[in-house]
């Protein structure tokens, strides 16, 4: 005895056969239709992005380079050197040596500040944790992402490199853009 | 028997005739390239090369330099003589055929009558089609001594598409000769003074269209390339300036069967609605019609995926052959009837 589906079947519209003269006919169609459909994208025009000329806008949250940051006022530095950055680094990038501040020397605001804070660019997975670890907001991801350079020395960006007045390279895409 | 040449130019203008539309076929050959490159980007919605020269228009000579300056290196399994004059057979017979496109009526220049085409042979479109078959040689020969399995299938591919492929394109081009009653390319062309044959041949017109996609290894028929597949068909194994040739032959190749199809199907230099200009416009409105035709061949390039070997050739021998018999069958019922 046979199934009997009831009524779930559903009707199933054919084409013709491929290779029949109905197949042939629909094949000639078709290929119209695709010329169309690129002659279409001609008259569209272009979409793409001229890179080195024309940069896309990165949002206001895209985690670029590293930025240390200062005080405005007092222009001291804002890391003390907790190393809770560089706890926090999956990659392990991030190298802080703390030294304490004195009178003569001070150079942030709390009681030790970073002797040697080091940011191992070629290794950073630019995820944000140090952002988010650090107490002070001393480190925040800044919007450049042309990092490339001709050795690797050279992408071990030091602290007066992250504190230095970033090359604003990238635009910035405003509000509602 | 030896066709007739309707040679009537002293030899010295012959000289001077053959070095000029070399010339002009070596230059239409970058332009072609560069506006392949250009005209399949903007069908992708991008720019193409536009960096190279005042909008990318130098990128075909970056390319050329390139290639010619690379090393030419062979596998120790390839034949090496045939792998050296392999591409040289593509480029001759290519080059060869470019010869018979009339670009123009007899001018007389300076007094002289010259004919603006490299030679008027009596028997055009078989002169066309001997050399298509030789050309198969060039990509065999090379597919083959290569001595490389990808080499030897795209060269297998491509002497298949020819058996194919060639026939039909015979056979469209059978029904335009039936009805202008010569074999000459200048005579056909004065033949199309009432009506150009693409309106009472069009299905001649299409089968040879599509032949001529086949015949010069175009998508959707590059089966002889597939480089998804065969990596780069017959010409994996060359490089630098051999594989230069290869791509010089590719595309010379193109524009000759747009010479034929401008030839025999849209009027060669005719002007359509009674116009008759001076005789210095006949090239103009020939290449014209060429960039039109090539124009087609990098659109449909654009859009249409290759085929499958075996649909390949089921549409060669199923689809296209019977349609090319049948409008040749036709065309001869109405020749003989009307005349």
């Amino acid at each position: 005895m046979t199934w009997n589906p009831g009524e779930d079947v559903i009707e199933v519209l054919r084409g013709p056969k491929p290779g029949a003269a109905g197949g042939t006919y629909r094949a000639f169609g078709e290929t119209l239709r695709g010329l169309k459909t690129t002659l279409a994208r001609v008259v569209e025009g272009t979409h793409t992005i001229q890179y080195p000329e024309e940069k896309v806008p990165v949002y206001p949250r895209f985690r670029g380079r590293h930025k240390l940051h200062r005080f405005e006022d007092s222009g001291l530095e804002k890391c003390v050197g907790c190393s809770l950055c560089a706890a926090a680094c999956p990659a392990d990038c991030i190298r802080v040596v703390a030294a304490e501040n004195t009178p003569e020397n001070r150079v942030s605001a709390g009681e030790r500040y970073a002797a040697v804070y080091e940011i191992n660019l070629s290794r950073c997975i630019f995820c944000g944790y140090c952002e988010i670890a650090c107490p002070f907001d001393a480190i925040t991801m800044g919007h450049d992402y042309e990092l490339s350079d001709y050795s690797r020395s050279d992408l071990i960006f030091t602290k007066e490199m992250l504190l230095a007045e970033p090359l604003e390279r990238t635009p910035l895409r405003n509000e509602g853009e | 028997m030896l066709a007739t040449v309707g040679y009537y130019e002293a030899w010295w203008i012959q000289i001077i005739k053959g070095i000029v539309i070399f010339a002009v076929g070596l230059q239409l050959v970058p332009i072609v390239l560069i506006a392949e490159r250009k005209l399949l980007g903007r069908f992708q919605g991008r720019y193409g090369p536009n960096r190279v020269g005042p909008y990318g228009a130098l990128q075909p000579l970056a390319d050329i330099l390139k290639l010619l300056t690379k090393e030419q290196s062979r596998p120790t399994t390839s034949v090496g003589f045939l792998f050296a004059v392999a591409p040289m057979i593509s480029i001759l017979t290519a080059v060869a055929a470019f010869a018979i496109i009339p670009f123009g009526d007899v001018q007389h220049i300076f007094g002289t009558p010259v004919g603006l085409y490299g030679i008027d042979v009596s028997i055009g479109p078989l002169y066309l089609f001997a050399f298509g078959a030789v050309a198969f040689y060039g990509i065999m020969l090379g597919g083959w001594s290569s001595g490389s399995k990808y080499s030897f299938l795209g060269a297998m591919r491509g002497a298949a598409q020819l058996i194919s492929y060639e026939v039909s394109q015979g056979l469209a081009l059978v029904g335009v000769i039936f009805t202008a009653g010569t074999l000459s390319l200048t005579g056909i062309v004065h033949a199309q003074a009432g009506m150009w044959y693409i309106v009472p041949q069009f299905f001649g017109f299409l089968v040879f269209l599509v032949a001529g996609f086949a015949e010069t290894n175009r998508a959707p028929f590059d089966l002889t390339e597939a480089d998804a597949e065969l990596v780069g068909g017959y010409n994996t194994e060359f490089g630098g300036g051999r594989f230069a040739s290869y791509f010089f032959a590719e595309y010379l190749n193109v524009l000759v069967v747009s010479g034929i199809v401008t030839t025999v199907f849209l009027g060669g230099w005719l002007l359509p609605f009674g116009i008759h200009p001076p005789g210095w416009v006949d090239p103009i409105v020939v290449l014209f019609k060429m960039s039109l035709i090539t124009f087609l061949f990098i659109w449909v390039r654009a859009t249409l995926p290759r085929l499958r070997y075996d649909q390949l050739m089921s549409f060669g021998w199923k689809i296209l052959l019977p349609l090319a018999t049948l409008n040749t069958l036709v065309t001869a019922i109405l020749v003989v009837v009307t005349h």
